[in-house]
């Protein structure tokens, strides 16, 4: 899809890397504005929380296989706070836009940074804040807090420990996240090269193009949520709490309609990543261009609505119930048609298995799984059994970690090449592909069966029944981090022992790959026209 | 065996439900599996070298629209008949109040018996109206298939009819703070006559009209959740041994060496967040009650030597 000649002009221009800009050293990554190395300012803090909140995850699941020998439980209900909190908040929010988002959108689009770059280096700074308060909040005042990161009220409220500080944490992160929205939303609308229509966008485009819709319109009622937490633990403001007059369940409603569309803030990135990578390993154009871009839109509309059956038991009206499970099921039928598209994708392709296709189909796998189980807890009569039991973090798991984190390393291996100009083994990443995969399915199977069989989720002891699954699930995280290990030793060690990279080695038809690995500041020096949609690869190949 | 078998009608109902889905779900999955694998190994570029560009279809978009819109809505109609058995409480059901507490849970019956176990008749359909003293907890019992948040200045209910004698799980559902997952009873389904005759005998012991035993109040208010009686540890310090002994407190702000008596244990319980005692959290709430039943349980923890 590029335009003509503009490549030869472009090679000796000096990468990103290369030019530091106005400042030296450290300063001139925390204080740049170019769009690619906050980019990667967040790809390191992203990383480094993805990492501490594994490592939180992988004590609990420790836990589960010794009750009350290896730890007290205060400490474990702080565990699953804290790993809900840097999970959900730190990592999985902003992963895919931030880094992602961040680095290639403006690429993809044809154009030089994004509409405000000077924002963007605040929001960056207001994440690194709030990272900060949060972390802070862990080692001060009454403890870490113990809430479970949905805070509910009243207990929210009556905790001793350090709840403020975290959810003045969050609330910061939240700021952050409308920042990037806004960002990203007005890249996409002003800064499209010539020709760049919006039915020409690549769909990872659309995709974070719908995601920071839903940032925009949604984060401000969770930071109005937590500020009245805030006001009712200093002022005695009793808004949620019934002992003064409050309603708890408004605190529900409030907490949810953010955090309900926060899962698709997170899993709808992921999806923009598989719709542009399947096609290029299938070398052919996405199956349905515009049944994709516009259920991707529908999944952001209409999951802005359904926060109510995260609230199915408690005690809202069974009107609210009914109607809210209708809309859950309404939800489910855009992600069903991505995923037929996706594999009608593969159909007469001239298909090249690497890496980045197969934590594609492995996104799609889990996905699939996690969307189904999702079916079965939507509708109101399971739910009553499966509502806060082992089940739900099964199921979000297959939506969050297998699909988002999945979707979040196929990008990985997707773009490592292009971002730093490297090229990882590619068999020991196959391999590790495998390991996880297996890793995941023991343990996050284990745990919607757990759910099946009754077992409530936050106990940090259990009773008898419920030991050999719990061993299994325990047993399977290993598996699972043995493969995280491998995966990122591997594209650490590519980072700086990999061959050097071509500029397009996966024959990509999007703009990055048309110019060079890593790419130069600026990226283009003559804005590209555009005569084609993203997954035209006969015009690349009679062109090459 | 692996799987716990359901009990009750509510057991039976949820179950269907749940097959129901669970059949057409893992009929997709097997599908979009299955064709997801088989294209990569035909398609693959060793046997299919030149790409097919295929655009889309209308035709089929139209078809995985419409067919999935079906097949989800006759699971949300089978789900909704399923939660309006659930909800419908049938006439002529016995209730039962339940009070819920940071961690324990308590069963008062229309004569006015409380008991920490809840106890039913086979066959006899029970309302449950669910309170809370304190935080929002959940009445969980997994072989009903049932459950419902307990949340305080509300009364939510739930009820079930068990069909069968036998012992089932209680657990909440709800976090609800350090001892969560202790906060643990049992439902006992007794043949009709067992129950009437537990149930009168009951009765009769509080028409006697006899100021509650300490032992009893210590279960009826709440305080087995978090103190024991033989010494072993518990969120709160144990009751043995309490009377004469040397404990490190902080009074506002300021640290002392006191020895716990009489007036000691009496205050504290009226007003538990005056002092505080070294190596335990500030969490114990302020229960209400009578003046005779502070003195029955203060004469009791210090019967316990
Ligand atoms: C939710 C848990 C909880 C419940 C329920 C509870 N307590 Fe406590 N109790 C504690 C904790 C924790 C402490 C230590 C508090 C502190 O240091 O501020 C404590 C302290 C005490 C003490 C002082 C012990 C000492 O070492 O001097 C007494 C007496 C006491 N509780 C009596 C009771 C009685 C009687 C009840 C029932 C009516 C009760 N508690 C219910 C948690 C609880
Ligand atoms: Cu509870």
């Amino acid at each position: 899809m590029t335009s003509t000649g503009a490549m030869e002009s472009i090679r000796p221009r000096i990468s990103f890397y290369e030019d530091h800009g106005k400042y030296r050293g450290i300063l001139s990554w925390i204080l740049t504005l170019d769009h690619k190395r906050i980019g990667l300012l967040y790809f390191i803090f992203v990383m480094a929380f993805f990492f501490s909140g594994v490592v939180l995850g992988f004590f609990m699941r420790l836990q589960m296989l010794a009750p009350g020998t290896i730890m007290k439980p205060q400490t474990y209900n702080s565990l699953f706070t804290l790993h809900g909190i840097i999970m959900i908040f730190l990592v999985v929010i902003p992963a895919i836009p931030t880094i992602f988002g961040n680095f290639f959108l403006p690429i993809q689009i044809g154009a030089r940074d994004v509409a405000f770059p000077r924002i963007n280096l605040l929001s960056w700074w207001l994440y690194i804040t709030g990272a900060i308060i949060v972390v802070i909040s862990v080692f001060t005042g009454g403890g870490p807090p113990d809430t479970g990161w949905t805070f509910y009220a009243p207990y929210s409220l009556r905790t001793t420990v350090n709840v403020p500080l975290a959810v003045f944490g969050v609330f910061i992160l939240g700021m952050s996240s409308i920042l990037t929205g806004i960002n990203l939303v007005t890249t996409t609308h002003r800064l499209r090269a010539p020709g760049m229509t919006w039915n020409r966008l690549p769909l990872f485009v659309w995709a974070i193009y719908s995601t920071s819709w839903v940032q925009i319109l949604v984060t401000p009622v969770i930071g109005i949520t937590l500020i009245l937490i805030i006001m009712e633990r200093f002022f005695g403001v009793g808004v949620f709490d019934p002992a003064k007059g409050g309603d708890p369940i408004l605190y529900q409603h409030m907490f949810w309609i953010y955090s309900h569309p926060a899962t698709y803030i997170m899993i709808l990135p992921a999806m923009g990543v598989i719709s542009d990578v399947v096609p290029v390993f299938a070398r052919k154009r996405i199956f349905g261009y515009m049944a994709i871009a516009i259920s991707g839109v529908a999944i952001a509309a209409v999951g802005s609505l359904v926060w109510g059956h995260h609230m199915f038991v408690s005690g809202q009206s069974d009107f609210a119930d009914i109607l809210f499970s209708l809309l859950t099921f309404l939800v489910a039928i855009p992600s069903a048609i991505k995923v037929f598209n996706w594999v009608a994708t593969l159909y007469k392709g001239s298909i090249v298995i690497e890496p980045p296709l197969l934590f594609c189909l492995a996104f799609i796998f889990l996905f699939s799984i996690g969307g189904l189980t999702g079916l079965i807890q939507g509708a109101l009569a399971p739910n009553m059994h499966l509502h806060d039991t082992y089940w739900i973090p099964g199921h979000f798991h297959y939506i969050i970690f297998g699909g988002m984190g999945f979707g979040l390393f196929a990008a990985f291996h997707y773009w490592f090449p292009k971002m730093f100009g490297r090229m990882y083994n590619r068999k020991m990443a196959m391999r590790a592909w495998a390991v996880m995969l297996v890793g995941f399915n023991i343990f996050y199977f284990s745990m919607l069966l757990l759910g099946w069989e009754g077992m409530p989720r936050r106990y940090y002891d259990y009773l008898p029944q419920f030991r050999s699954l719990h061993l299994t699930a325990t047993f399977g995280s290993w598996i699972l981090i043995a493969g995280l290990i491998l995966m990122f030793a591997n594209l650490f060690r590519g980072l700086f022992k990999g061959e050097k990279a071509e500029d397009n080695p996966w024959g990509g038809a999007t703009l990055e790959w048309q110019i060079p690995s890593p790419p130069p500041t600026e990226n283009f020096e003559k804005i590209p026209g555009i005569r084609h949609g993203p997954h035209d690869f006969k015009e690349l190949e009679n062109n090459g | 065996m692996i799987f716990s078998a359901a009990t009750g009608i509510s057991g039976r109902v949820v179950d269907n439900v749940f097959l129901y889905i669970v059949t057409i779900c893992i009929i997709l999955l097997a599908l979009i599996t299955f064709l997801m694998v088989y294209f990569v190994v035909r398609y693959r570029r060793e046997k299919h070298p030149t790409p097919v560009d295929i655009e889309g279809s209308t035709w089929l978009e139209i078809t995985w629209t419409v067919i999935p819109t079906l097949i989800v809505l006759s699971m949300f109609y089978y789900g909704l008949t399923g939660f309006e058995f659930l909800k419908k409480v049938p006439p002529g059901a016995m209730t039962v109040k339940v009070i819920a507490r940071q961690w324990s849970w308590l069963f008062q019956y229309e004569n006015g018996i409380q008991d920490p176990e809840l106890r039913v008749p086979v066959g006899m359909p029970i309302k449950l109206l669910l309170t809370s003293q304190d935080v929002i907890h959940g009445f969980y019992i997994p072989a009903f298939r049932i459950k419902q948040d307990v949340v305080p200045g509300m009364t939510n209910y739930l009820w079930f009819q068990p069909t069968q004698l036998g012992t089932f799980d209680v657990m909440c559902s709800q976090y609800c703070g350090l001892e969560h997952s202790h906060m643990l009873t049992k439902i006992v389904v007794l043949p009709e006559e067992e129950f009437t005759k537990w149930y009168q005998g009951k009765k009769k012991e509080v028409a006697a009209k006899a100021p509650p035993p300490g032992l009893q109040l210590y279960q009826v208010k709440g305080c087995v959740a978090c103190h024991s009686t033989d010494g072993s540890p518990r969120v709160g310090p144990t009751f043995k041994g309490l009377l004469g002994k040397k404990e490190e407190v902080t009074t506002g702000g300021k640290k002392e060496t006191a020895v716990v008596d009489e007036a000691f244990i009496r205050e504290f319980i009226s007003e538990p967040n005056v002092v505080h005692i070294e190596g335990y959290p500030p969490i114990m709430p302020k229960i209400s009650m009578t003046n005779e039943e502070l003195t029955a349980l203060v004469d009791y923890i210090k019967s316990l030597r």
